[in-house]
């Protein structure tokens, strides 16, 4: 019944897993695509957090900070693309973007 | 210690079940809800590794800030969710597999791994917690010593995030009439005042 290390760690890789999984499963919802991305971030700050406690080291707490303040950021500018985006073409599709044939 | 053991596996339950709801509920204000959902689980898996201030910051910044402004934007467009689901079922199989492949992988490195057992010594800057001070004063002395230089470029980032957020997002519509106070104060009297002389009887032409 120890909670060790291992523990924290495979909590964090499922839900790394379920981040990418969702950006595959809703390919057309950007929205949806944002979230997952939000939920690997939050799977990387378990495992900064996680080896940070293990190892007696708090710098991994302080990356965790970063890694939110830039998480907080992309969400902010993302949805203000995504924002933009639908006043344009009325619509949030990922199909739909492809003005520039990347 | 059989108390955690509970507290850890409620936790991390709440957050992998809601993950998963998040990314397979079919309104988006659902997920949003789950989102947040695992968010405050989260909180308390870093309550229980001892790291109360980033626990704090998360319910703070990700449910008041992020989550937020996440379902703002889901309650404000006027989309048609239920066609932006229609692909869900046929990428289910790939979506699957590669998860499932990508967790394998993860799970054989988790499982086959261990730290150095000098890994301690070795690190170039020991930082340990410090005895007798609190997760946020320790994590106050760091941040705003050694690494003071990186909290002031995340302040930038947050910064330039915010002007760009407002950059993309402000525009002028065309025909909407607007309180103009320059043009208002800037008013001559000529240009808007003219005194007639009237005949009594003849009126104003």
């Amino acid at each position: 019944m120890d909670i060790g290390l291992g523990h924290y760690l495979t909590v964090a890789a499922i839900l790394f897993t379920i981040g990418i999984a969702g950006i595959f499963l809703n390919r057309k919802n950007v929205i949806i695509i944002l979230m997952s991305v939000e939920l690997m971030l939050l799977a990387v700050n378990i495992n900064l957090v996680a080896f940070s406690a293990e190892l007696n080291d708090l710098v991994g707490q302080i990356f965790a900070m970063f890694v939110l303040t830039v998480a907080a950021a992309e969400a902010s500018i993302g949805l203000a693309i995504l924002v933009v985006y639908f006043r344009n073409r009325g619509s949030i599709a990922v199909e739909d973007i492809n003005m520039m044939k990347g | 210690m059989v108390v955690l053991a509970l507290a850890f596996y409620l936790f991390a339950g709440i957050t992998i079940a809601s993950g998963v709801m998040v990314v397979a509920t079919r309104n988006p204000v659902h997920s949003v809800l789950f989102l947040i959902l695992a968010f405050f689980n989260s909180a308390g898996l870093f309550v229980l590794m001892g790291a109360e201030f980033l626990a704090m910051i998360l319910v703070v910044v990700y449910v008041g800030a992020v989550a937020v402004l996440f379902l703002f934007v889901v309650m404000m467009l006027d989309i048609n969710y239920a066609e932006l689901k229609e692909g869900f079922i046929r990428y289910l199989p790939i979506g699957a597999l590669i998860g499932a492949i990508l967790l394998i992988e993860l799970l054989v490195v988790i499982g086959a791994w261990a730290i150095v057992p000098t890994a301690e010594e070795r690190a170039p800057t020991p930082t340990a917690m410090p005895e007798g001070v609190t997760n946020t004063e320790a994590l106050g002395r760091l941040l705003y010593t050694e690494y003071v230089y990186l909290f002031q470029a995340a302040g930038i980032v947050l910064l330039i995030a915010m002007i760009g957020a407002i950059v993309l997002t402000l525009r002028q519509r065309e025909g909407v009439r607007r309180q103009r106070i320059a043009d208002q104060i800037g008013r001559q009297r000529e240009e808007v005042l003219a005194i007639r002389k009237v005949e009594p009887g003849g009126g104003v032409s």
